[in-house]
């Protein structure tokens, strides 16, 4: 074995250019293998990422404007749901497929005041659940919690668009100041991010204090529930269908009345975002075989070649007394030493060029309107994916190598030493 | 009998067949010196080749040191020809990317050799040649003459019974020639190695104890040569 490799390392330094060459092809291949799994990883988690933002993964139920006459009632009835809503909702019936069910009021419209600066804002109540399902990020401070809906704390939780109109030189330290709504105070606990658009004016406190301040029925908003279970989308349109009928029943609206009684579901949303997911997960699978097999293919077309040039250095071997898998034996060592060496390089600066990727395009932005998305978020490939890649590229590549080697060791001697 | 052929048939078929060695009876002694002599495309490489297996025959028989050489593996072939065969070409076959004591060093290498004695071997090889100086220089940095020394050493040293030698001054001027069929004739007297050259040149066959002479595929006359009269040009004094 070691002498097969002062063999091969002697063969390998005094063909120098030979083995650059080759290895040359191997970096590269394997080089953009790496750089194509990297940006397809950051595509992927960009895609996910822009996307969660959009995706709620529960079903919401609210009460609107029955559209159609029914039960005795005319259309245009106000319909709305109460608290016996969300007993039913958490009932036995649905107990197998409903997860955790929540319950938001409807909002008030206040102003903020602070200091001499204000600022509107619609106050709701709401339950801790409320920040994941609508995809609130915290900015500074907390979101609310379970203690302040038992003890009906009055705290709010602001945007920061908000707390830049109140506190407009420092907006962080309004967390943990008092802040009057009209009558009332509140004190801030926590600021959530807006977007650009500011699309969010809504101001939670706890769903407990609104009930006591402000409105002191048994009325709610909507009810927003997580599910367990439905696979398909089939089987989640099955259970809307029953629990909207039986829903709808209760208020005395017609079963396919959909405006009567509306059902945001984002649940089979979440399916979709899924399946796109495990599209592009293919794609870039595809993408990453082909351009192994291209890799491939290179590489077997080089051992080709240099098996070739060195079929008359082949005859010498044999004729002072090289057998056939002697021949095969050196041929292979030193394609796997070759492909080993430079793979390993391609590997080492494609992760490298990873990192660039990720420092440069990764944290550009694009301003589609309404948000800002990132096209590559952490484009780089896990260093056991690298591996596995660069392993594979090298015994494909050996095998591949060893067709034109086994037709060189096959060659008789007499042919070999006739090439030139 | 070291050598022994009878009715020995070669055909070559590139397209049109070409019947090249129609039945070859030539027996050869342990120790012996021999040329073998000819026309071009007489057939005398094709000979020489099935006797270092290097090529193989139609019909007849080749008896090598009492075996009979016919459908050999690839492997015992290789076998054969690392101990008992020792090859020396017109064109020297030197591996180019490899230095003298390197090449030299190649046929113990495949007979598993360590690297340490392969390399002790091959400077006392070179030595004997007086190429020690040359030993860590590229093929293409010797003369012809250095070259078909470095040849002849990486031929002797896995000490073969025979050497053969394919037109082994024929790349060599005149002078250098006279050394090589010298370093031949003592390896021959002194070592006892049987040597079979080819050539065409009459001054080189006549440095041999027999020559023998072979035309449109069969063997003609055979010349014993033990006095080296055979030939009187002034080329080979
Ligand atoms: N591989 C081959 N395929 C077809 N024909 C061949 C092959 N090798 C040799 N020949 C032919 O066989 C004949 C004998 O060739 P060979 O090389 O044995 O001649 P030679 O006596 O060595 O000649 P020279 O003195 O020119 O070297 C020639 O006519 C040659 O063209
Ligand atoms: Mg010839």
């Amino acid at each position: 074995m070691t002498e097969l490799f002062h063999e091969i390392a002697g063969n390998l330094r005094n063909n120098k250019l030979r083995t650059v060459l080759t290895g040359f092809a191997v970096s590269w291949g394997i080089f953009l293998l790496i750089c194509l799994l990297g940006a397809g990883n950051g595509l992927m988690n960009s895609f996910l990422g822009n996307m969660a933002d959009y995706i709620f993964q529960s079903v919401s139920v609210e009460g609107w404007r029955t559209s159609k006459p029914y039960a005795g009632y005319q259309e245009g009835r106000e319909i709305e749901l109460d608290e016996s809503d969300v007993t039913y909702t958490e009932g036995p019936r649905w107990s197998p497929t409903v997860g955790d069910v929540t319950r938001r009021t409807a909002s008030t419209g206040v102003t903020f005041s602070l200091d001499g600066n204000t600022v509107a804002g619609q106050i709701s109540g709401v339950m801790p659940e409320y920040k994941d399902q609508e995809k609130l990020k915290m900015y500074a401070g907390r979101f609310l919690n379970p203690d302040d809906l038992k003890e009906r704390r009055k705290v709010v939780v602001l945007s920061l668009a908000q707390a830049k109109e109140l506190l407009p030189k420092d907006p962080d330290a309004i967390v943990g100041r008092w802040v009057n709504a009209g009558a009332v105070s509140f004190r801030v606990v926590g600021i959530y991010h807006t977007d650009e658009s500011d699309m969010y004016r809504t101001c939670p406190i706890p769903y407990t204090a609104y009930k006591v301040i402000y409105d002191t029925s048994d009325r709610i908003e909507s009810i927003t529930f997580t599910l367990n279970g439905p696979e398909t989308r089939d089987e989640y349109e099955a259970f809307e269908k029953e629990y909207a009928g039986a829903m709808r029943l209760r208020h005395d609206v017609a079963p396919d009345d959909w405006r009567g009684i509306w059902i945001r579901n984002g649940y089979t949303d979440n399916m979709e975002m899924n399946d796109a997911q495990r599209i592009i997960r293919t794609f870039l699978w595809i993408l990453g075989l082909l351009t192994l097999v291209s890799g491939i293919v290179g590489v077997s077309n080089i051992m080709l070649i240099a098996v070739k040039e060195r079929t008359h250095e082949f005859g010498i071997r044999k004729a002072i007394g090289a057998s056939p898998a002697e021949i095969l034996k050196l041929i292979i060592a030193e394609s796997v030493t070759i492909t080993a060496l430079f793979g390993y390089i391609g590997m080492f600066l494609g992760m490298i060029a990873c990192q660039i990727m990720d420092k440069t395009v990764g944290q550009e932005a694009v301003d589609i309107g309404i948000t800002k998305i990132q096209m590559l978020v952490n484009p780089t490939v896990g260093l056991d994916v690298a591996l596995e890649a660069t392993i594979l590229l090298i015994v494909a590549g050996t095998i591949a190598g060893a067709i034109p080697a086994w037709k060189a060791a096959r060659v008789k001697p007499i042919e070999a030493l006739r090439a030139e | 009998m070291l050598i022994e052929l009878k009715g020995v048939n070669k055909t070559y078929d590139n397209g049109q067949p070409l019947h090249v060695l129609k039945g070859i009876d030539l027996s050869i002694e342990r120790g012996e010196f021999v040329s073998i002599m000819g026309a071009s495309g007489s057939g005398k490489s094709t000979l020489l080749n099935i006797l270092g297996i290097l090529d193989n025959y139609d019909t007849g028989e080749y008896w090598l040191d009492g075996k009979l050489i016919r459908d050999l593996s690839e492997k015992q072939a290789a076998d054969y020809r690392n101990r008992m065969i020792g090859f020396v070409f017109q064109s020297f076959n030197l591996i180019s990317f490899k230095t003298a004591v390197e090449n030299v060093e190649l046929p113990l290498y495949y007979q598993g050799v360590s690297r340490k004695k392969r390399h002790e071997m091959a400077m006392e090889y070179l030595e004997k040649l007086g190429l020690t100086d040359w030993a860590s220089h590229f093929p293409n940095e010797m003369s012809g003459g250095q070259k078909q020394r470095v040849a002849i050493a990486r031929a002797l040293i896995t000490r073969p019974q025979i050497i053969l030698a394919d037109e082994p001054t024929g790349a060599l001027d005149s002078k250098t020639s006279v050394e090589v069929m010298q370093l031949l004739k003592r390896l021959n007297q002194e070592e006892g190695i049987t040597i079979i050259v080819v050539t065409h040149e009459s001054g080189v066959a006549n440095e041999t104890d027999k020559i023998i002479h072979i035309k449109d595929g069969i063997i003609g006359e055979i010349e014993e040569n033990k006095a080296h009269t055979a030939w009187d040009g002034t080329m080979m004094k």
